[in-house]
């Protein structure tokens, strides 16, 4: 025990006795050439085992790291380029089925519209006729009408009147001489009441 | 000890003392932090490389963007054909990085706040670049000396100014690493220092500096790495595509 603490003692001088040497000397300790022979050999040492690691096992690996990692993004670059082409091809194919199938529909309404115009044009066209056909006979009907409706007014006028004749005088009267009046009036009234 | 700002970058020996021929190689404080930095960037490359998911994890990411972020300073300053030093420089990025980030949690030991390192690194870089140089173009590498359109009479003073600027490139490269960081070191050891002997009542200010040098530090310490690493690149450009 009194040796170890006589031994540390003397150990604890020797640092205390350096470093007051340490202090005392001053100046710049890079200018003592004591360890200068040290630094060079370490430095040498250390430096190139560091830099043989360094260039042979170290840095070829980082290299190849970033190469391979260049590569692939430039696949992969070129395969979203690729993709986004084809896409592209395939947005162009779509549009132009949807013009394709929207001139298609605008043409099938067209022809079924033409059609159904023709259609309804030629119906028309027949039931114009038609129309036409009955206004021509009414027509006629209404000619041959209004044609014999004075032979009959003057008929009916004539039996008419020689019939209040009788009534009121009591006598028969020849029927020829009221027809020679009836005609005389319609003659001159004709126009009034027929709208000839 | 706490009160010299210098202590902090004292070497000092960790174990025992290694010797081989004349030399001490012994294991210190600088080797511990060394070592700390290229095992965390070994850890953590190994780690961001080892799965290959389209979608990276957050360290797989943090290793390809540091990937991607070196190789493009590379080819932005250097152009293609400073592909082969890539390993090199990208290393070189991290382990400046590493160390001076780890230079700035408390109590650690900022390996590149030593001028010995970072000499060391910009001999290299510079005895490199030049071999380089001259492999790529032989003796025509000279011609960077001499820059074309300039006055016959003018052309001596030229190669010389150029000579000196292209022997003081690992000087500056070097010096230029070491004192950034010792001086930002040094300065928040100061502040820190402040802290302590102005107490509870006026340590509040100095405090708040700390703070604010932390942040900056911060940001020194990755600056410093980014501009070693393209000065790297800038150096390597010349031995590779000759414009002079």
């Amino acid at each position: 025990m009194v040796k170890k603490i006589y031994f540390q003692s003397i150990f604890f001088s020797f640092f205390f006795i350096k470093e007051a040497f340490a202090a005392e000397s001053g100046g710049m300790p890079q200018l003592n050439p004591e360890f200068w022979v040290s630094q060079i050999f370490w430095l040498i040492l250390t430096f190139g085992i560091m830099y043989l690691v360094l260039s042979k096992l170290i840095l070829p690996k980082i290299s190849k790291n970033l190469e391979s990692r260049k590569s692939q993004i430039l696949e992969n670059i070129e395969a979203a380029e690729k993709q986004r082409e084809d896409s592209d091809a395939k947005l162009k194919e779509y549009d132009e089925i949807i013009s394709k199938s929207k001139l298609e529909a605008n043409s099938i309404f067209n022809q079924a519209r033409e059609k159904a115009l023709k259609d309804i044009g030629a119906k028309r066209e027949v039931l114009d006729k038609q129309i036409d056909n009955e206004i021509a006979e009414a027509e006629k009907e209404i000619d041959v009408l209004r044609k014999n409706a004075p032979d009959k007014i003057n008929k009916i006028a004539i039996e008419t009147s020689s019939e209040l004749l009788q009534k009121l005088i009591g006598a028969e009267i020849n029927n020829s001489s009221i027809s020679a009046i009836v005609d005389d009036l319609s003659k001159r009234n004709g126009d009034k009441y027929y709208g000839n | 000890m706490a009160a010299n700002p210098m202590s902090q970058f004292d070497v000092y020996r960790i174990g025992p003392e290694i010797k081989v021929g004349a030399f001490d190689i012994s294991f210190t404080n600088a080797s511990l932090f060394m070592i700390l930095s290229t095992v965390s960037i070994l850890l953590i490359f190994n780690l961001g490389s080892k799965k290959n998911s389209i979608l990276p994890n957050k360290i797989q990411l943090l290793a390809e963007l540091s990937y991607t972020f070196v190789s493009k300073m590379i080819s932005d300053t250097a152009g293609s054909k400073a592909k082969p030093y890539f390993a090199f420089i990208f290393s070189l990025f991290m382990f400046v990085l590493f160390c001076n980030m780890f230079g700035m949690i408390p109590y650690t030991f900022t390996v590149t706040s030593h001028i010995i390192v970072t000499f060391v690194l910009a001999a290299f870089i510079f005895i490199g670049v030049t071999v380089i140089g001259f492999i790529k173009h032989g003796f025509g590498y000279l011609k960077l000396f001499v820059p074309s359109g300039v006055p016959a009479v003018l052309l001596p003073l030229i190669v010389v100014i150029e000579i000196i600027s292209y022997l003081s490139r690992p000087i500056s490269l070097s010096v230029r690493l070491f004192a950034n960081m010792m001086a930002g070191h040094t300065m928040m050891k100061v502040f820190g220092g402040f802290v302590i002997s102005l107490g509870i009542v006026g340590g509040w200010l100095p405090l708040s500096f700390s703070v604010a040098l932390t942040g900056l530090e911060i940001l020194v310490a990755f600056l410093q790495a980014y501009v070693f690493a393209i000065l790297t690149c800038i150096y390597l450009n010349d031995a590779l595509n000759l414009h002079h």
